[in-house]
């Protein structure tokens, strides 16, 4: 397999980042999904979809994506390019929408203490592994337990559902 | 081996004979239910997966309710793609518009959901249902369509917080300020990805209509769900509507919990949350001169007819204040037909408010009644988030229907004795 290294520019938030936030319930009645992506983190930050470039990753504190279910919000972050989302920790509705529809997330509380606004950072996806160039700092996140790891890799659960039919 | 009421309902969907906290598990679900702003998304995943059917069309159930009756063209395209999945899947529990109520309340209210149950739902309230003793979660759209062809979910077997509430409440403290108080205790992320049941003879003593409030909030303290062992209360509740035979589940004496937190109620003001998150919560008496531009009674939290009863009976021969509009919306047909056989809706009208169809509306800031910049509102809903319920530069109050409506008389968060003075 291999080795997929993310490179991109850090934009930080803090804790309790919600979906409310990420993309407001005035735009739930979108459905193309590059225009959700237009709106992403609209009451949080207007200017992020005009600083984002394809690539780039968000980091925020405790409790990302905490809320309203909408898996709206997974979307409009993937679909304004963010390559993945590095937290202190994850709502629980966000995370499994996460896993289930390919956004790369990972939760590791001292990188995303450390890394600052605007830091280059690479993230080694396959082995959890997060370096802040600019800082010169890297860590190592804890790897996903088994089941979610074969999520992953089936890319999302529509795949891992699909497959396990054909076995069936 | 002994496990939580959590715990064994996980273990009999997942065909085990016990499950541990933090096993991976695929469980079979009973009910699975999205509405028309996460089921459009999930009916678009469910026809790439090609299963051309759906596990069981009776145990599905789709509900109109956020931005209904249809806000607008695009609003109305979205339940257009519920009623066309419905009709080409044969689904059996779809409610159309002036049937429909707000998800939550439809649900148990109709017996669709039952003790014992494991169920899915593509809405972060869900766990609403753990007030009649099933394990309810919320989940996304695309869990909600693999559960369409399957059948089944993925679960992370989640550890049990116990609560436990004591003493006998002041009047006019009830299931929205039991809950608000422990948010305030445990914070948003307080219970991330675990269970909050409760019990304590505050608990037992309160009416289905407060235990369904308590289990609704619990996403706001980040947890899987909230669950509460099913009683005599809950079992006469679920008779009377119950479509269907279920087998309720109790959980062992001597399980294994997380924690134990115990609040004694008995000195317990009313509670407000302060924006901008459920957490951030004051007893009323700390909370002076919040002028306010409307108050909404509502929701799948608090839009009860028991809610309402107690809105009424401070609204009854009083005003709304001038410069405030109350907004009363019933949660279902069915609490709307018995609030107007009760007199209620001649009261809310008669003091001033505007009363609109079932739906989920202002609470999420979809329609009927959203905030413009610098408003602020009394809301009996559950999210005080920035721009909830419209501008984000809006502000909401969250409290229990009774403050609700003193505050829509008094134009600012009062305490009800304020308007309607002690009650011995």
């Amino acid at each position: 397999m291999a080795v997929e290294l993310l490179k991109g520019k850090v934009h930080k938030y803090g804790d309790n980042v919600d979906t409310d936030v990420i993309i407001p319930a005035r735009y739930l009645n979108i459905t193309d999904r590059r225009e959700l992506g237009s709106h992403c983190l609209e009451d949080l930050d207007k200017n992020f979809v005009k600083k984002v470039v394809s690539g780039d990753f968000i980091v925020a504190g405790k409790n990302f994506g905490s809320g309203s279910s909408r898996e709206q919000a997974v979307i409009a972050i993937k679909e304004a390019g963010v390559a993945a989302v590095i937290a202190v920790s994850f709502a629980r509705i966000f995370f499994r929408n996460a896993i289930n529809i390919g956004l790369p997330i990972i939760e590791c509380q001292d990188a995303a203490v450390a890394i600052a606004d605007g830091d280059r950072v690479e993230i080694d996806l396959s082995r959890g592994i997060i370096k802040d160039v600019t800082r010169k700092k890297h860590w190592q996140a804890q790897p996903f337990p088994e089941f979610l790891r074969k999520l992953i890799d089936a890319g999302g659960l529509l795949n891992y559902v699909r497959s396990n039919r054909q076995v069936r | 081996m002994s496990m939580t009421l959590a715990e064994k309902i996980i273990a009999k969907h997942a065909g085990r004979n016990s499950v541990q906290p933090g096993e991976f598990v695929e469980a079979k679900v009973d009910i699975c239910l999205g509405n028309d702003i996460t089921a459009p998304l999930a009916i678009e995943q469910f026809e790439k997966l090609g299963f051309g059917k759906v596990f069981d069309a009776e145990r599905i159930c789709l509900v109109p309710d956020h931005f209904t009756p249809s806000k607008d063209i695009k609003s109305a395209q979205q339940v257009a793609s519920l009623r066309q999945f419905v009709q080409k899947y044969g689904i059996k529990h779809w409610w159309e518009i002036g049937r429909a109520g707000v998800e939550h309340s439809l649900l148990p209210e109709q017996g669709v959901v039952l003790p014992g149950d494991l169920i899915i739902g593509a809405d972060s309230h869900t766990c609403t249902y753990g007030a009649i003793g099933a394990f309810a979660v919320g989940i996304g759209s695309t869990d909600l369509a693999a559960c369409f062809g399957t059948g089944k979910v993925w679960l992370k077997v989640p550890p049990t917080i116990r609560v436990i509430y004591e003493g006998a409440p002041q009047t006019w403290v009830g299931g929205k300020d039991y809950i608000l108080a422990l948010l305030g205790q445990l914070g948003v992320d307080g219970a991330l990805y675990k269970v909050l049941e409760f019990g304590g003879s505050a608990v037992r003593n309160l009416p289905v209509s407060g235990r369904f409030t308590m289990c609704n909030m619990t996403i706001e303290a980040g947890a899987k769900t909230g669950i509460i062992e099913p009683d005599g209360v809950a079992v006469k509740f679920v008779e009377v509507s119950a479509e269907r035979p279920y087998e309720i589940q109790h959980g062992d004496s001597d399980a294994a919990f997380e924690s134990t937190i115990k609040i004694d109620v008995s000195g317990l003001e009313p509670q407000v949350a302060l924006p901008y998150l459920p957490s951030n919560v004051k007893p009323i008496s700390q909370v002076s001169n919040i002028v306010v531009d409307q108050v909404f009674i509502g929701s799948c939290t608090n839009g009860s007819l028991d809610d309402l009863r107690v809105a009424a009976k401070i609204l009854d021969g009083r005003k709304v204040h001038p410069a405030v509009r109350l907004i009363v919306i019933p949660t279902t047909p069915t609490v709307y037909v018995n609030a107007i056989k009760e007199g209620l809706i001649e009261k809310f009208v008669k003091a001033g408010a505007a009363i609109g169809p079932c739906t989920c509306g202002p609470c999420l800031g979809g329609h009927m009644g959203v905030l413009a910049r610098g408003e602020r509102a009394c809301a009996t809903s559950n999210r005080n988030f920035v721009g909830r319920m419209g501008h984000p530069e809006s502000e909401v109050y969250l409290t229990n229907p009774a403050v609700a409506a003193a505050t829509a008389i008094a134009g600012k968060i009062v305490h009800p004795e304020e308007i309607v003075g002690k009650v011995s």
